[in-house]
């Protein structure tokens, strides 16, 4: 190690003066603690085991659908699982885990000891997971004067005025409204640390042009969550106005109005799909340029691609709406504008295959996972433009269509990508590698049980076959279809729990990973593998998007050709 | 990997250019603000004229005229406040925070009175109509927010009287105060929406 | 359900065998029957190629860098040329999609406005559809009638085209009117009006379903649209605006009328007056009970007022206890109301 003209702080040791017992150790790592890793991994953790517990809910439902008049679960029962499914996987699984890369990620990348605001980060995580909790207990809930407790079952977009009071008596739709606010002022808490983060802390040389593109995606992500979030966050509060106090928002029986709720939660929901999905972006754009041995394809294209999603995106909202009877001019401006999200997107995947293209493609678990989410995402964007057209979303909208266009870009789109993360930074955060034979297992059975589910889905749209439906007749032509999909269920449950096993078995008998394994090129790789408390004991010189390549390289760097 | 150059840790890049998470924190938090009173705003204008029944805002709403200088003066007093904390001048600080608090006080008295009125003598609450919905839930989202700041500066002027050292919060004071006006901007969307608009 | 009612619907799904009208049970909206969802079809396919070719040109793309630029064992280890990027290529690629959006707007917009602008003919038939929990109203305002969960109309062809308009009411929560070889969905929702027409060209029964989810029934909120021939509607509509049969036994309608049930429906003419349910005078002139596909007939209408939870658990129409006797006489009018 060459000498450097300042001690350097090896961790706690010289400054400990006594041993911690066990148990206080155990506190301050998982309890007390504000570091960005801990709280990162946390954040992870949660979401992982509401995303089983989410995914036992949709094997419930697929195994009651499997066939028609099928008796397995009540309808009571069924409207459950699909409103808590939906609403766990959203925002208990996809925000946490999101929030779980940011806060973990960022600081390593920019060059920064933590996020920039570490006790609110904690906050910030203590709410989401309460809030998940707090959903969850509402299996628990008192029966209530009306017989109507247990878990919320309006539909995770809890549609007016079947979510008032009258409609919905008991406390089901409360814990809904409640957990969902907690878990809200949690996800805005880490988009303000993600923006005061990127835009404060970065380290001397990392201009905001340097920063690399997974930072870009997230401040992205961060502005459309302070500005989406709040309506749903104001709908809550009207709804349960309406429910507690005898307000009128959405209450039809007094001149309220159905459809303002759905332009409030639209409002939210559609950016919410991307706040979901550009973290997936994020990743990609990451893991794509290391294993294919070329920078990104169009660094600048790709920073505008992003920004120009945040913002179209927020004005194409009604396009969940075709159906309630806007007139034809508001239906036409909807559905150009959703369309005109498709160009950036579309942007996106060009500059994607364009970086792999003349490069020397390195099949590690982690890129599989990138490949097979390019394809997937690919359909998951068409039968996006095909649901944005209005008459045909007149068609195709609440069916089984849509429920296959969504599970497609959520599944075969993000979960796709969150897989190819964990293969990715496991090394990083844990100091060992996952196994690749147990990950290309995992792969290729998801890939393969995903599309036996999600494909047929397509179809039993197209015949005709609503959503949210508990059981349906024989003869509708929708049996065939909903036979097989749920077949899909049992490979996709064995691939997780192969996914389970490798990260159980590789925490402790992984092979040791270094600072480095991929040969990668952003500043998390220039530290220990997992870093130490303080992140970077020595700062890495920036002067490029990619500072460890100009280190490897020092014939050939990347400031010589950058034209920032 | 040590071949990296050995630089010792530096200014952050942002510090070289000044930008302070404190404010950029509290731009975020103003910008969901200012989205979640966008939708009680919106709400509150679809629903003009659609109440089936009485009463209606022409007939019952008086115009909060002293209420509304109280307000927006406290901004004004806000700011001196500042500006003695800045200037080390604690006493100059303490008065004008203290008039600033007593000034808000007093629009949340006024808002009170006002309430008060429309429930016992005009018989509007927020179950009657939407009309009174949507006027007690966006006065009231912006009273919350007045007794948010209130407490806040209350707590600052308490810290201060008992001898806290202020300096050493100059920055923190300064958001505080940021927040204030921006309760003070909300009041100006809120009047002219509730009390010109819609009357 | 039990055994019984779900061999019925298994089995006896097709009561209208009987009849001489084909079922059109599978909603395919690439066969539409009706001008909106042939306006509808025809867009979507155009959408489809489109989207189709851009998949094919996208993916094979995707799948040669794939297999062609893989790293094989001999392949030199020094890294590949750095490429950053080309603005040419950005352009063109931002550029082409545009121009497809473009054109794909210009069609969306002609047939956005072709459905939703139609103007209301005079001689259009006018239904007034209410959607409730878990069922479907159907009042023909003109020409007096009221019935549930079938829904007829006249056929219509080149030759003499019939529009039938209807009117979509909710009286309680939102749901949505859906039968796919018709038109698409308009949502059903309470305090607004919304409007829809259809324009049927073949003869039959076609099945649909409530789009919207409202509540625990919503899977069970089947629609019947029966086409018949203007002469058969005729029919249908004078039948429709007849009084209730007179009763066979004046002693099974006091069963009846001295029951709960005339709480929540109406035979007209009598003193059942209620309407939070369907209305019952010409029950046994529809096809299939409780906007199931259950056929309707004496055995099954006596199990449903049995006990109405056991087909549609959690559905409105509570469980009244009657025993045997009541239950036969109740049976034994109701089966007469044609």
């Amino acid at each position: 190690m060459a000498s450097v003209p300042y001690p350097i702080d090896e961790g706690r040791g010289e400054t400990a003066v006594r041993k911690d017992s066990y148990w206080a150790r155990f506190a301050h790592a998982w309890v007390f603690t504000v570091d960005h890793k801990q709280l990162g991994l946390m954040y992870i953790i949660i979401a992982l085991l509401f995303f089983v517990a989410s995914g036992l809910q949709a094997a419930v439902m697929r195994a009651q659908l499997m066939y028609p008049n099928n008796t397995l679960v009540s309808p009571q029962a069924f409207n459950r699982m699909f409103t808590m499914h939906g609403t766990t996987m959203v925002f208990f699984v996809g925000m946490p885990f999101i929030a779980g890369l940011a806060n973990y990620l960022i600081p390593l990348m920019i060059g920064a000891r933590d996020m920039a605001f570490p006790r609110l980060n904690a906050l910030g995580f203590w709410l989401t997971l309460f809030g998940g909790i707090l959903l969850y207990s509402s299996y628990l809930a008192w029966a209530g004067t009306a017989g109507q407790g247990s878990a919320p079952d309006v539909g995770w977009f809890a549609y007016a005025p079947l979510t008032e009071k009258a409609f919905s008596p008991g406390t089901s739709t409360d814990f809904w409204i409640l957990s969902i606010i907690m878990s809200s002022t949690g996800s805005t808490i880490t988009a303000i640390n993600i923006l005061a983060t990127a835009l404060c802390l970065r380290i001397t040389g990392m201009t905001l042009a340097r920063m690399p593109l997974f930072v870009w995606m997230f401040c992205v992500v961060a502005f459309q969550i302070l500005v989406a979030l709040p309506p749903l966050t104001a709908a809550q509060i009207m709804l349960l106005l309406d429910r507690f106090l005898g307000a009128h928002f959405f209450d039809t029986r007094a001149a309220g109005d159905a459809v303002l709720w759905q332009h409030f939660f639209w409002l939210f929901g559609h950016p919410e799909v991307y706040i979901l999905m550009i973290p997936g972006f994020a990743c990609v754009t990451e893991i794509i340029p290391v294993f294919s041995r070329k920078p990104i394809f169009g660094r600048a294209a790709m920073i505008g691609a992003s920004v120009s999603i945040g913002l179209i995106s927020l004005g194409v909202w009604a396009h969940h709406m075709y159906t309630v009877g806007l007139p034809s001019k508001t239906n036409i401006f909807f559905a150009v504008a959703t369309m005109l999200v498709g160009v950036p997107t579309g942007i996106k995947i060009f500059n994607w295959t364009a970086t792999m293209w003349g490069g020397r493609i390195r099949f590690r678990t982690p890129m599989l996972f990138c490949i097979a989410f390019l394809f997937q995402f690919l359909i998951a964007g068409l039968t996006g433009i095909m649901l944005g057209v209005a008459p045909f979303d007149w068609q195709l909208g609440d069916s089984y269509f849509v429920v296959a266009h969504f599970h497609y870009t959520l599944i075969g789109g993000l979960l796709f990508t969150l897989f190819a993360a964990i293969y990715y930074w496991f090394p990083k955060a844990t100091g060992r590698m996952l196994s690749e034979t147990l990950g290309k297992w995992h792969f290729w059975l998801l890939v393969i049980g995903f599309h036996v589910t999600f494909d047929p889905l397509h179809f039993a749209g197209l015949v005709g076959m609503p959503r949210r439906i508990y059981t349906y007749p024989a003869g509708r032509g929708w049996e065939g279809f909903n036979y097989y999909s749920s077949w899909g269920v049992v490979i996709q449950a064995a691939a997780i729990a192969i996914f389970v096993w490798n990260v159980i078995d590789s925490l402790v008998r992984g092979k040791k990973a270094g600072n480095d394994p991929w040969d990668a090129w952003t500043l998390e790789w220039a530290t220990t593998s997992p870093p130490p408390e303080y992140n970077f004991a020595v700062s890495p010189e920036v002067r490029s998007s990619r500072p460890l390549w100009d280190l490897k390289h020092p014939e050939d760097p990347d400031w010589k050709y950058e034209q920032v | 990997m040590s071949t990296a150059a050995a630089l010792p840790l530096s200014k952050t890049e942002s510090e070289v250019q000044n930008l302070d998470r404190g404010k950029v924190g509290l731009i975020c938090l103003l910008m969901t603000e200012v989205a979640l009173f966008s939708i009680f705003v919106t709400a509150y204008l679809f629903f003009l004229g659609k109440s089936p029944t009485g009463p209606y805002p022409a007939d019952v709403l008086i115009v909060p005229v002293w209420g509304t200088i109280c307000l927006l003066s406290s901004s004004l007093t806000a700011e001196l406040a500042v500006r003695g904390l800045r200037a080390k001048a604690k006493g100059r600080f303490q008065l004008w925070l203290g008039i600033t608090i007593l000034l808000g006080a007093e629009f949340l008295r006024q808002t009170g009175i006002e309430w008060r009125k429309l429930i016992n003598v005009d018989g509007l609450t927020i179950s009657t109509n939407v009309f009174g919905t949507t006027y007690y839930s966006l006065v009231g989202l912006h009273a919350s927010h007045v007794v948010i700041g209130l407490t806040l500066l209350l707590l600052v002027f308490v810290l201060g009287l008992r001898g806290a050292s202020l300096d050493a919060h100059e920055r923190r004071i300064e958001l505080l105060s940021w927040y204030w006006h921006f309760v003070d901007a909300v009041w100006v969307v809120v009047f002219t929406v509730v009390f010109v608009i819609g009357r | 359900m039990n055994l019984r009612f779900r061999l019925l619907c298994n089995f006896l799904l097709f009561p209208t065998l009987l009849s001489a009208e084909p079922l059109h049970a599978v909603g395919n909206i690439f066969r539409p029957l009706a001008t909106p969802a042939e306006l509808v079809s025809d867009l979507s396919t155009l959408t489809l190629v489109i989207c189709a070719v851009v998949f094919l040109i996208v993916a094979s793309l995707l799948a040669y860098a794939v297999i062609r630029f893989g790293y094989r064992e001999g392949d030199s280890r020094s890294e590949p040329a750095q490429v950053y990027g080309s603005n040419q290529v950005e352009i063109a690629w931002t550029v082409i999609p545009i121009l497809i959006v473009f054109v794909l707007a210009m069609s969306t917009a002609r047939i956005t406005s072709a459905v939703q602008d139609q103007q209301v003919p005079k001689d259009a038939v006018n239904v007034t559809v209410i959607g409730h929990q878990w069922w479907w109203e159907f009042r023909y305002t003109d020409l007096k009638i009221t019935t549930a969960n079938e829904l007829h109309v006249p056929l219509s062809t080149t030759a003499e085209r019939k529009l039938t308009f209807l009117t979509l009411k909710s009286a309680d929560v939102a749901h949505g009117f859906w039968v796919p070889q018709l038109a698409g969905k308009t949502d059903v929702i309470p305090n607004r009006t919304n409007r829809m027409w259809i324009d049927p060209k073949e003869l039959g029964i076609y099945l649909g379903n409530c789009s919207e989810y409202c509540g625990t029934q919503h899977a069970n909120m089947e629609l019947r649209v029966v086409v018949e021939t203007p002469e058969d509607f005729e029919k249908w509509v004078t039948q429709q605006q007849e009084r209730a049969a007179a009763p066979e036994s004046a002693e099974n309608q006091r069963a009846f009328l001295s029951s709960a049930c005339i709480a929540c429906h109406t035979v007209s003419g009598t003193r059942a007056l209620g309407r939070t349910g369907p209305d019952l005078t010409h029950l046994m002139s529809r096809q299939t009970l409780a906007a199931t596909e259950v056929p309707n007939n004496a055995a099954t209408l006596r199990d449903w007022i049995k006990d109405p939870q056991r087909l549609k658990p959690g559905n409105k129409m509570p469980t009244i206890k009657l025993n045997d006797t009541q239950l036969d006489q109740m049976v034994a009018y109701l089966t007469t109301l044609h």
